[in-house]
């Protein structure tokens, strides 16, 4: 066995702090877009009122005690939780289809580690200064001056965590209620132990650790790459263009002097490093920790825009068109593969959620005994059924069964139902029925359920079988 | 620039050094401080668990962690206050949890309830079916069957509760003096007092009672001695045979077989062998009482539950 020792270095390494710079540019606009209008939704809409005939008057809430979801016109209730697995599959195919055709755009635009950490950047850049200066103020010795900026920056981080934890408990119980009980110290233990855990986590993840997230903890990050093909929209510079990179020197300041002297167009000013949220250099290629933030191409577009030449040394583009070849195509299998699958999910899931029964009637017939012979000869079959009021007001049922020629339906006491809105029950009933045959059968019928109060609805009904023993 | 260092070590990866069989070799990409520190916390964490819950076994006991306990209410009403354990949370659980709260304001609710109220309340009802039901596994379906009925099988040892004849009264409040008193169904057995021959045309009038295919001759001379003193059957069936509800007398003229099996007899001479059987036997049946085992309000439930199987009276 041969030891090579190579210069030491250390199994473990430390962070290095990234200080991106601040940037102007066409995806930094769309990304702050993107960041007001999520921000916006997040922290505005545990506000929102919506009228409903029953339940509470907030928009979106999820009711856990009750068993309840309300997103504005809609009740979810936990027999729908097959919605769940199709919205599940919507996401994940929805993901697959975009990262498909434009790569991590999920990952640069929209994940909330993303925005959280723009917010937390932006918040530092502002008590702080621009790059250099907290670059400048993490060197200099601990003063005051170190001391209050420093102190400001995270008491500011902590006000935004604990605003994103408070406002994520709004959502699982009436926020005005919740928000005056919070602060009264009356709120239930799961709002403060959960609004304590998201303002740790968000402090910890958007303002400590950061890039480390998607590089360490991100599994997505990593099995993205298998969804990469080579018309895949990724973020790259031209090193066609821009090598040999060369300053803007003496005789190097022109294009033509440039190509005249055998030099590309980046004139390795470092921008495009600085402003990486992640700490990378572009033009080392496609690498891992690269979140497709777009940030680089801004940067680089401001060089370019200044300098008077074309943008694009750092630009969008694919795998085979840095290569020489043609510009991605978007119409590939693979992506109208995903496009379909898309299109059945969301049809299914809107077919569904467009036709939510209003009432559910699940009727389950004893089994043991199947049948029970009466004492005036006639067959005795017992039924549970178990209802569940979803329409919003109080409904009120007769039940009849079809079908079953002469049978007769016993309810016990119950020869009217009413049911509150959401109330739930279950309800024994016997079927008495003389046996068509002497051999032993049994026959489907039909139970409905008709809704004497509403004019609107139209009698459920579900199907059931009658059996019968065979007589000698 | 400072992400020149940077560029290299990206491009390229060292190796920890260690080479096997000549050439393999190990890169090194060094793990994040904070990862391995978050290791650390996490053993950190075990010891500090460790400490406060019960861990390690030792001798024949264990570690009962420290300054963590759990006070509960035993089955005599006694505070009990012991280490942590899981066994003790759920018995804390089942007495001030949510839902075992929940459950008790119900109970208390159909216990103050009337039979009447509770038999046109459904709620109350579904309430009482599924709680009787876990009383009735308990308590009664030793005997009467799992669903208050006895498979083919065991047919007659134990009455059928899921059909609507009710030997000993069918209303609530009889199900529930059933329960609470405990029942002796005693028939007396024939097969001394009855010759062969008498024996067979009693059968048949009892045949006749509810079915074809008796032998008319027989049915007449069997009517004697059911309505007379050679048989005396009418003194607990009447001489209607419908029975008497205060001797637990079945009805004999209803389609509903309680002790011999008829309707699973494939001909009429079955048929008079099984119901000669149990005139020669006699039927010795006893339902303990339950008004030392089971409190009133379990009765109640059970009574409610009872009834409602077959649909009582």
């Amino acid at each position: 066995m041969s030891q090579q020792q190579t210069d030491q270095q250390p199994l473990y390494e430390a962070r290095r702090s990234i200080y991106p710079r601040s940037v102007k540019g066409r995806f930094r606009n769309i990304k702050w877009a993107i960041l007001t209008l999520a921000y916006g939704v997040y922290f505005l809409l545990p506000w929102m009122r919506w009228e409903r005939s029953a339940g509470p008057d907030q928009a979106v809430l999820f009711d856990l005690a009750g068993r309840k979801f309300y997103l504005f016109g809609l009740t979810v209730y936990p027999q729908d939780i097959f919605w769940l697995a199709g919205f599940l599959m919507l996401a994940a195919y929805l993901l697959f289809f975009v990262t498909g055709i434009a790569g991590r755009v999920f990952c640069g635009y929209f994940c909330f580690q993303t925005l959280w950490t723009d917010v937390f950047v932006l918040v530092e850049r502002l008590v702080q200064g621009e790059r250099p200066a907290r670059i400048r103020l993490a060197k200099q010795p601990l003063n005051s001056e170190k001391a209050l900026k420093l102190g400001v920056t995270h008491l500011l981080w902590l006000l935004v965590a604990f605003a994103t934890g408070l406002s994520f408990v709004l959502y699982w119980g009436n926020a005005p209620d919740l928000i005056r009980d919070f602060f009264t110290g009356q709120a239930p233990f799961a709002a403060y132990g959960t609004t304590l855990f998201l303002t740790a986590t968000t402090y910890v993840m958007a303002g400590l650790a950061r890039e480390q997230v998607c590089t360490y903890m991100c599994p997505y990050s990593r099995f993205q790459s298998a969804m990469f093909d080579k018309d895949t929209l990724i973020v790259s510079y031209d090193s066609k263009r821009g090598e040999g990179r060369a300053k803007l020197g003496k005789g190097l300041k022109g294009r033509e002097e440039r190509q005249a002297a055998g030099v590309g167009d980046c004139i390795d000013c470092g921008y495009c490093v600085q402003v990486c949220p992640t700490g990378i250099d572009i033009r080392n290629g496609l690498q891992i920790q690269c979140i497709s933030c777009a940030l680089c191409i801004d940067a680089c577009d401001t060089i370019m825009d200044s300098l008077g030449w074309e943008r694009g040394l750092v630009a969008y583009t694919s795998e085979r068109q840095a290569e020489g070849g043609k510009p991605a195509r978007l119409f590939r299998p693979k992506v109208v593969g995903y496009f379909l699958v898309l299109l059945v999910i969301v049809a299914a899931l809107a077919w569904n959620v467009s036709h939510q029964q209003l009432f559910d009637l699940s009727v389950a017939q004893e089994r043991q005994p199947l049948h029970v012979t009466l004492s005036d000869g006639r067959i005795q079959n017992s039924y549970e059924f178990k209802m569940n009021n979803k329409t919003g007001g109080p409904l009120e049922l007769e039940f009849e069964i079809t079908g079953l020629e002469g049978a007769e339906l016993d309810l016990g006491k119950f020869s009217h139902i009413e049911l509150a809105p959401d109330q739930r029950l279950r309800l024994r009933a016997h079927i008495k029925h003389e046996p068509p045959t002497g051999e032993a059968g049994s026959q489907k019928f039909r139970i409905r359920a008709i809704p004497t109060n509403r004019t609107d609805l139209e009698a459920f009904e579900k199907d059931a079988v009658f059996s019968w023993p065979g007589s000698h | 620039m400072s992400d020149k260092t940077q560029e290299q070590q990206n491009n390229a990866v060292q190796t920890t050094g260690h080479a096997w069989d000549g050439d393999l070799q190990e890169f090194n990409n060094p793990l994040p401080r904070w990862w391995i520190w978050t290791f650390y916390a996490t053993i950190v964490f075990s010891l500090i668990y460790w400490l406060i819950f019960p861990t390690w076994p030792y001798a024949n006991t264990y570690t009962k962690g420290i300054g963590n306990t759990i006070t509960f209410e035993n089955e005599q009403g006694e505070e009990v206050t012991t280490h942590w354990n899981t066994r003790s949370l759920l018995i804390e659980e089942m007495q001030t949890g949510e839902e075992a709260l929940k459950q008790k304001a119900y109970l208390e609710k159909v216990n103050a309830a009337s039979y009447e109220e509770i038999l046109s309340d459904p709620d109350m009802m579904a309430f009482t079916n599924s709680t009787a039901k876990v009383l009735f596994a308990d308590n009664c379906a030793a005997c009467h069957g799992p669903a208050a009925a006895l498979p083919g099988s065991a047919f007659g040892l134990y009455p059928n509760l899921a059909d609507d004849a009710w030997l000993w009264g069918g209303t609530v409040e009889e199900i529930e003096q059933t329960l609470i008193l405990g029942r002796n169904g005693y028939m007396p057995a024939f097969g001394t007092t009855l010759s062969e021959e008498q024996l067979d045309e009693v059968a048949n009038y009892v045949l006749s009672l509810s079915m074809e295919g008796a032998d008319a001759s027989k049915v007449a001379a069997g009517k004697e001695i059911f309505n007379g003193q050679a048989g005396g059957c009418h003194y607990c069936h009447t001489k209607e045979a419908t029975g008497l509800k205060s001797q637990g007398a079945a009805n004999l003229t209803d389609a509903i077989w309680t002790v011999a099996n008829v309707t699973a007899a494939p001909t009429t001479e079955a048929k008079l062998v099984a119901i000669k059987q149990v005139i020669r036997d006699g039927i010795n049946r006893v339902m303990p009482a339950w008004s030392g085992r089971l409190s009133d309000d379990e009765i109640k439930q059970l009574a409610i539950y009872v009834h409602q199987r077959g649909g009582g009276k």
